[in-house]
């Protein structure tokens, strides 16, 4: 297997406060990779490096290419970033959200339509709702669904578990596996609940204080318990 | 009766160009928060480039169109030279710079083509229509027709096209927009563009009327500023509406009132700016600005 995406030495700082020491990290292509660590620790803030929406110092190669800074770059090159809090566009109809997710492309949007639809079929009958109408739940889902419309080499969710139902995380978590399992879909997946991110994913690194401070793969970081206890609070 | 008729038929004419410009300034405010003050002189500068190009002998319609997409180069130039260096400025900053650059071009159109009043060329005759006994103008009837044609033009652009739908995406949610690979700062750009046709088109449209000078389009701007705020500064729709509304009611009010009669025009268009603000901030269409805390 080889790495799709390679942090090396990736810091990014708000202003004078520096949220990445130098992550160094890589995910496999066709991984579901998690990110976890407590509050704070730069979980968002390196996805955002990645996507290019936070200024940032170190490299960043994604698919052999380096990536260059902004974040237009990274959309292009097949990085789909659904941030926390989704990033839908609430005065905008499903329909218009999901004709954005396609919007660096070129034709078969219907083609990729009939394929999203397939996952979340009742987003046919809404598709003139107002986005912003839409539950918490199936706000995340649209958020997906307009991601997946880009077709996306590498999905990136940030907390997508984030005030939502235990079924519909579920939901959520399912589809991942899904479209990870059938169609190889390289996904890195920020979350605050670890149990959850662990068994949907095959490899995790955990952050502390801007740093990956443990990473491995998913099932034994869940059977160790040091690493349980003093980074996974469980 | 049919007194009340013409007055409302010269009053939508009127409004139409207040519409456009109007829907100028919700451009632009709706992605950058900011009014764009240098707007009128922006249509200004227009018109005189359309005036040059008549005087060369070049046919009304070819001018205006050849002026449409000269305004649509400019507007994205002013973008990028003036604007984009205060992109990420307070608003009141680049609230002073479209200031500034209204002064400029006040100046610049002075210099280049001179101070004293042109006459500009109607492309509509000025004889009247018969319609059920009621007299109307041709010209205002072809104002009117521009009009809705402009607006109708930019609703079908905003909605069926990709580009368009990236703009309003821009305007309402930046970051959203970026990660999904819309070049924001380029909108923004498109955004004065296109506000600088919808500008060129109002002074096009009023020029024959009030006679070309390098104000012109000041008194229209406040107009067209008191339309944008009846009709709530982040609706296109509501620009189109307060624009028509605030014609009707200048022509109305100047024809039965008879204090404000011709004179007292502008201060019926600050009174409506004023008594908007007090009673609904948010104009006739616009949504209540919501702060989350």
């Amino acid at each position: 297997m080889t790495a799709l995406l390679e942090l090396e030495d990736v810091g990014a700082r708000y202003g004078d406060i520096v949220a990445l020491h130098g992550v160094s990290l890589s995910v496999e292509e066709g991984q579901v990779a998690a990110v976890l660590g407590a509050n704070g620790a730069g979980k968002t803030t390196m996805l955002r490096a990645v996507s290019g929406t936070v200024r940032r110092s170190g490299s960043i190669v994604f698919a052999g290419r380096r990536l260059r800074s902004g974040p237009e770059s990274a959309a292009r090159l097949g990085v789909a970033h659904v941030p926390e809090g989704r990033g839908t566009f609430g005065e905008l109809s499903v329909r218009d959200n999901l004709r954005l997710g396609a919007y660096t492309r070129r034709g078969g949007f219907d083609e990729d339509l009939e394929r999203v639809r397939g996952y979340f079929p009742w987003l046919d009958e809404r598709r003139d709702q107002q986005a912003g109408t839409l539950s918490g739940g199936e706000q995340q889902m649209l958020a997906l669904a307009r991601a997946l419309m880009s077709r996306p080499r590498l999905l990136m969710l940030d907390e997508p578990s984030l005030g939502l139902a235990p079924k519909v995380v579920a939901d959520i978590f399912r589809i991942v596996r899904e479209l990870n399992e059938l169609h190889g879909l390289t996904v890195l997946v920020v979350e605050q609940n670890a149990r959850v991110a662990l068994d949907a994913s095959q490899h995790a690194f955990v952050l502390e204080v801007g740093r990956v401070a443990v990473s491995g793969a998913s099932a034994e970081l869940q059977a160790n318990e040091s690493v349980r206890k003093s980074y996974l609070g469980y | 009766m049919s007194q009340f008729f013409q007055q409302v038929v010269s009053g939508l004419a009127s409004g139409g160009i207040f519409a456009s410009l109007a829907l100028a300034l919700v451009l632009i405010y709706r992605a950058t928060r900011a009014i764009n003050f240098a707007q009128g002189e922006m249509a200004t500068v227009s018109t005189f480039v359309a005036w040059s190009l008549v005087h060369h002998g070049m046919p009304f319609w070819g001018a205006f169109f050849l002026t449409l997409a000269l305004s649509f180069i400019g507007g994205v130039a002013l973008e990028r030279v003036v604007i984009r260096p205060v992109e990420n400025a307070p608003v009141l900053t680049v609230v002073i710079v479209t200031l500034g650059l209204a002064v400029l071009l006040n100046g610049f159109t002075s210099v280049e083509w001179g101070s004293e009043v042109k006459k500009f060329p109607s492309p509509f005759p000025t004889r009247p229509i018969h319609v059920g006994g009621v007299a109307f103008s041709i010209q205002d009837l072809g104002v009117i027709g521009v009009s809705i044609a402009l607006v109708v033009a930019l609703g079908a652009f905003f909605r069926f096209t990709k580009l368009g739908l990236a703009l309003r995406a821009a305007a309402l949610n930046p970051e959203a927009s970026r990660l999904v690979g819309v070049r924001v700062s380029w909108m923004l750009a498109l955004g004065w563009g296109l506000a600088a046709v919808l500008g060129a088109v109002s002074g096009m449209m009023i020029a024959p009327v009030v006679f070309l000078d390098p104000n012109m389009m000041q008194t229209v701007l406040l107009y067209a500023l008191a339309a944008a705020i009846l009709g709530g500064m982040d609706s296109p729709v509501g620009a189109v509406v307060g624009g028509l509304a605030l014609g009707v009611i200048l022509n109305l009010t100047g024809a039965y009132v008879n204090f404000i009669g011709g004179t007292l025009r502008l201060p019926v268009a600050l009174a409506v700016i004023l008594l908007v603000l007090l009673v609904r901030p948010s104009g006739l269409f616009g949504r209540a600005a919501v702060r989350k805390v």
